[in-house]
């Protein structure tokens, strides 16, 4: 109620904002606040790779699901897909479990994991059909993203892939194109406010290059042209359980509290080439904030830290900062008038959110003059009775 | 191999062909073909399509144009460009081809078969186009080159085979296999001493029952957890087998099946050894018995695991083998199998005769030189690296500085030593018979040397514990690796790729000798009013010009050698009593008497051949080229053949008969011809094998020993084909005899 209540109308809630010692910092943090515009997070973690020697690739996804279960996005709003199911695979030495760490202290399968999407489910075309919300009718709440404009998306992808594509199961793969495309329909169809992407995959780095929505930021294991590599090899076990970028960002989200301040900065920094032997990559040049000011929590939780406070803190009206969309959208409510269906679509909005160059194009006037003196010069030379040799 | 001999009398202009269709063939051949030896063929193909392609378009613009019945100019124009841009095309749609097969595991083959037919046609096409002087011309340069092309040819491929072992053409070996990755398992077996336990219960028993004991076997599985069953063969040879003294067999399998706690039972794998009366193999019953037992108590297993004790060794596991399979292909009696578990995956074959061992050797020649997928030798060898085994090949150690002169000499004595084993056609071990199903399989045998240090039962379980618990993890057959190579050393191999040209360089001088023939037969005079094509002159022959080639004169001989062959394979096995009734020998002395008493009467052939030829109006040297001509093309054939699916025989034979065949004529020094020929006989080859297999073991026979062994190679030979179907022996008295005798004709011609 409280989120939804700071988006409607900063200057009411201001009152029960964090109490701070000074008042410049309360402003920071207020501010802060209002820079995340979202009301709700989604998860969809999705492991592609079946085969008990890509036991890693599900530890990968199991642990990102643990932690922002853990950070407070319920499973309701977590679209979980395992290509394949380790816990449960005659090999595995230690059934029903699923290990991220050769010292066995993290079981990253629980007590409580909730498959949407299983096995043979997880292919492209479900993977774009929860993306973008065509999934049929008969598709259990739980099977589908029923993000909005308001809700920041997480989505992790582990698996197997090369330069441009990541292979889903054996028998198929989603190319960077295609990526890009869902995210540009998720955008027009408003099912995102902000995106977070990371993918740990070899050359990570060429499925989001293509990509050209705004509000997405990714994160990638590995460059072009590079492989990701496993980490924790175990004996007993008798596979890889890990994959080096995952693992230290599952080292990383394990310090993340619900209240804690590390900003995307911080997780960019995670596994340097020293440890992951690939150099992780990000992009952050679509992302209107700036990475600095958003918090881990803003993708990986859902809590939001309230705190109520007795003091006023007045706010400088910067209002092309702080959420400049929701002005507009008050004028556009001043200036209603009857509206056509066409209308009602929020047309100005996206094209105006979506600052896109604008191709140059001569004046109309230049043109009908250049036609004009052609067409003098050419019966000047030929005279009108010539016309008929031209047809 | 129609289309090449087509070619090869047809036109004059692809002088590669022989490769090509040969490798056309390969790629049609193998059902196993997988992805690393097809890109290696690919790439040889481009070569070789490359190569008689330029040949061919210079053929092309050195004429004026072809001198056919084509009135239209611009039909000429586009078809001549339409074959440029194809010949272009050629090579990289070839690459890419096998660049795709590279990429996709299992590519359907049809397109590629397809494809290579589209290839083959072209020189057909471009031996239509070719005019008259060019093809007279190219007569007289192919007269002229003949020989130096032969003796380049040889001697290129015999260079190229003894530098197989020499670094440029030598890999080292990898495991492709990706669910098997690595040898990330820990090794927890620790049962050595319960092993040796078990090897003395069993040999107390085996003494007291005088046979396997069954009933103690049966009983200690099942103790250990196993579902237990057994099965009973009984086999009566052909002759009394007098190397391992059995004539009516009977015995009795048991195994016993460990299934996958939490998978369904679609797939197992084997661990078998085998028991007979000379070799008890008690250490390895008993190490097979103490990991089952270790096994029953792990939880990971998803496929069954057959632990099975053969009796008889071979015959045991080919009773066992064809009732699992519910195939009867050697007239083997045996009971009906009661329990299975699915499809086999892989097997090993286990042989230890002693409490502990210096080193283990590992065999991998099978039933007709056919061999297990490589990734089951490097997951072997990656094991015995992990857990510092000594592990043998041929009973050969590892160089330890491969790039010396000494590495690749030794590499090269362990290499000619793998393509005698292989030639020979034999299964070294049980795990040549599951290779016929399929099966990828290994055998293991404890070597007990006088070496200072020795390895436990427990290091050995341990080592056969990581590669079960790898080929567990397996999802599909062995398939990502090599069928087809030659091993050097355990950790060094060369790819079918890199051994086959080889064999092309010396299949290439039949060919050419029959080109030669050919135009010698036909007195190179092409007129200018010959323009039909070589289709026109293929039928010549056998019409009544003057020119050509008269066969009529042919068949009497052909059709003598072949009876002769015919007679080689069947008269010594069904007159073996009739010979022991009149000759004071045994039946197995009289198989083999009888072998080379048909063998011998062979030489006596041309005489006899003589009076049923009629003479031949066509001039003094037609009959016996023409005799040549089929008797090297034969040859050429059969060795191709052969060498598709078993490249050592194929080698060793072309190796020794191409260039006596070659040489072959009825003038000249007859008596110098008439000895080469003998000694490169394939009875000689035989002979002279198992001296040079000695000789490399470095264990040298003297005459009468080689004698001995020699007659006993071919009792074995014949045994060997009748209870597990190898065929050595009808490849040999069947097709290399009569292709043999056919030149033995020649040289005799009257």
């Amino acid at each position: 109620m409280l989120s939804k209540c700071v988006v409607d109308c900063p200057e009411l809630c201001l009152a029960y904002l964090t109490s701070f010692p000074s008042p410049s910092v309360w402003q920071d943090q207020a501010e802060q606040l209002f820079k995340s515009g979202h009301t709700n997070n989604w998860a969809v973690l999705v492991c592609t790779s079946r085969f008990w020697f890509n036991y890693r690739h599900v530890a990968n996804t199991l642990s990102v699901y643990r932690s922002v279960k853990r950070l407070g996005i319920p499973d309701s709003h977590i679209v979980l897909m395992l290509a394949d199911d380790m816990a449960c695979n005659p090999r595995n030495p230690k059934p029903a479990t699923v290990f991220s760490h050769k010292n066995m202290e993290l079981n990253v399968y629980g007590d409580d994991v909730e498959v949407d999407y299983r096995s043979y489910e997880v292919t492209v075309e479900n993977f774009l059909r929860v993306l973008t919300g065509r999934v049929p009718p008969s598709a259990p709440r739980s099977k589908r993203l029923l993000s909005d404009d308001r809700s920041n998306v997480l989505i992790y992808m582990t698996g197997h892939g090369g330069n441009g594509f990541l292979k889903f199961q054996d028998s198929e793969e989603i190319t960077n194109v295609e990526l890009a495309d869902a995210f540009e329909q998720m955008w027009q169809k408003r099912r995102y406010h902000e995106m977070l992407f990371i993918i740990d995959t070899c050359q990570g780095a060429s499925m989001y290059e293509r990509f050209y929505s705004p509000n997405v930021m990714a994160l990638a294991s590995s460059q072009v042209g590079e492989d990701s590599l496993s980490h924790q090899p175990d004996l007993a076990i008798g596979v890889h359980l890990m994959d080096r970028y995952t693992f230290y960002v599952l080292e990383f989200l394990e310090e993340i509290h619900p209240a804690s301040q590390a900003n995307m900065n911080d997780l960019f920094q995670v596994c340097p080439k020293s440890l992951c032997v690939s150099t992780p990559g990000h992009r952050t040049d679509l992302f209107q904030r700036n990475p600095q000011n958003v918090l881990i929590t803003d993708f990986f939780g859902s809590v939001r830290k309230v705190e109520l406070t007795t003091e006023t803190v007045s706010l400088k009206p910067d209002l092309s900062s702080m959420g400049y969309s929701h002005l507009k959208c008050h004028e556009d409510e001043e200036l209603a008038e009857p509206l056509s269906y066409a209308a009602q679509l929020p047309v100005a909005q996206i094209i105006h959110q979506k600052p896109k160059p604008k191709e140059w194009h001569p004046p109309g006037g230049f043109i009908l003059g250049l036609w004009a003196l052609i067409l003098m010069v050419f019966f000047k030379t030929y005279g009108i009775k010539h016309m008929k040799y031209v047809f | 191999m129609t289309l090449c001999m087509t070619m090869c009398l047809g036109d004059y202009v692809p002088v590669g062909q022989g490769l090509c269709v040969s490798v056309h063939v390969r790629l049609c051949v193998p059902i196993n073909l997988e992805r690393e030896d097809a890109t290696c063929m690919g790439v040889w193909n481009c070569i070789y399509l490359t190569l008689y392609l330029s040949v061919a378009e210079g053929a092309w613009y050195c004429g004026k144009g072809p001198e056919l019945g084509i009135r239209r100019p611009e039909f000429k124009f586009w078809l001549c460009h339409l074959i440029v841009v194809w010949s272009l095309v050629n090579p990289f749609t070839s690459l890419s081809l096998s660049f795709l097969m590279c990429k996709m595991r299992r590519m359907d083959l049809s397109y590629f078969q397809l494809w290579h037919l589209l290839c083959s046609l072209h020189p057909l096409a471009m031996g239509l186009l070719l005019d008259s002087h060019r093809r007279r011309a190219l007569a007289r340069l192919l007269l002229r080159l003949n020989t130096p092309l032969c003796v380049v040819s040889y001697l290129a491929g015999v260079f190229w085979f003894l530098g197989l072992a020499f670094s440029p053409l030598t890999q080292n070996t990898y495991i492709s296999e990706n669910a098997m990755g690595s040898t990330m398992v820990e090794e927890q077996f620790e049962g050595g001493e319960h092993a040796l336990n078990f090897a003395r219960d069993f040999t107390a028993q085996r003494r007291k029952t005088g046979s396997l004991p069954v009933a103690w076997l049966e009983r200690t599985m099942r103790s250990v957890g196993l579902e237990v069953y057994s099965q009973s063969f009984s086999r009566t040879l052909p002759f009394p087998d007098e190397t391992h003294e059995r004539y009516m067999v009977s015995g009795t399998n048991v195994y016993g099946i460990l299934r996958a706690p939490r998978a369904a039972s679609t797939e197992s794998l084997v661990l078998v050894v085998p028991s007979s009366p000379e070799t008890l193999n008690a250490q390895a019953v008993g190490l097979l018995l103490s990991l089952a037992a270790y096994f029953r108590s792990q939880i990971y297993w998803a496929k069954d695991i057959i632990f099975l004790v053969t009796e008889h060794d071979l015959l045991g596991t080919e009773a066992w083998l064809e009732a699992y399979h519910d195939v009867n292909i050697t007239g083997m009696q045996s009971s009906a199998l009661q329990g299975r578990a699915g499809a086999i995956q892989a097997a090993v074959a286990l042989e230890l005769n002693s409490d502990v061992v210096t080193s283990l050797d590992v065999a991998v020649e099978g039933l007709n030189g056919q061999l297990p997928n490589l990734d089951l030798l490097n997951l072997f060898h990656a094991f015995c690296q992990k857990e510092a085994l000594l592990c043998t090949l041929q009973g050969k150690l590892q160089h330890s500085d491969w790039a010396s002169l000494g590495g690749s000499l030794h590499g090269l004595q362990t290499l000619m030593l793998m393509v005698l084993r292989q030639a020979s056609g034999r299964p070294h071990g049980p795990h040549g018979l599951f290779l016929r199903y399929h099966v990828e399989a290994i055998t293991l045998r404890g070597i007990n040397s006088f070496r200072q240090y020795k390895y436990d039962m427990t290091a050995v379980g341990k080592t056969l514990e990581g590669m079960f618990r790898k080929l567990n993890n397996l999802l599909e057959r062995l398939h990502q690796s090599y069928f087809f190579y030659l091993l050097p050393s355990l950790s060094r191999f060369v790819s079918i790729g890199l051994y086959m040209p080889a064999i092309g360089f010396l299949l290439f001088i039949p060919g050419l000798k029959a080109l030669e023939l050919w135009v010698k037969l036909n007195k190179a005079d092409f007129g200018p009013e010959e323009q039909l094509g070589p289709n026109h002159s293929l039928v010549q022959p056998f019409g009544q010009d003057a020119r050509g080639v008269a066969l009529t004169p042919l068949v009497a001989p052909v059709l003598i050698s072949q009876a002769t062959g015919l007679a080689l394979y069947l008269l010594p096995v069904m007159g073996q009593h009739v010979a022991a009734q009149h000759f004071p020998v045994a039946e197995a002395e009289a198989v083999v008497l009888t072998l080379l008493a048909i063998y011998v009467a062979g030489l006596a052939l041309p005489h006899s051949t003589h009076r049923v030829v009629s003479s031949t109006p066509r001039g003094p040297d037609s009959g016996w080229m023409a005799l040549k001509l089929v008797a090297l093309l034969y040859l050429a054939i059969q060795l191709g053949c052969i060498s598709l699916f078993n490249f050592s025989l194929g080698f060793l034979l072309a190796v020794t008969m191409v260039p006596a065949a070659a040489l072959t004529q009825p003038s000249g020094p007859r008596f110098l011809y008439a000895v080469l020929l003998v000694l490169v006989s394939p009875g000689a080859t035989l002979l002279g094998s198992l001296f040079l297999w000695r000789e490399l073991q470095e264990a040298p026979l003297t005459l009468a020993e080689g004698w001995q062994l020699f007659l006993s190679a071919l009792a074995q030979g014949v045994l060997d084909h009748h209870l597990y179907g190898a065929l050595l022996f009808p490849l040999l008295s069947l097709g290399l005899y009569p292709c043999w005798l056919l030149f033995w004709n020649v040289l005799f011609w009257k």
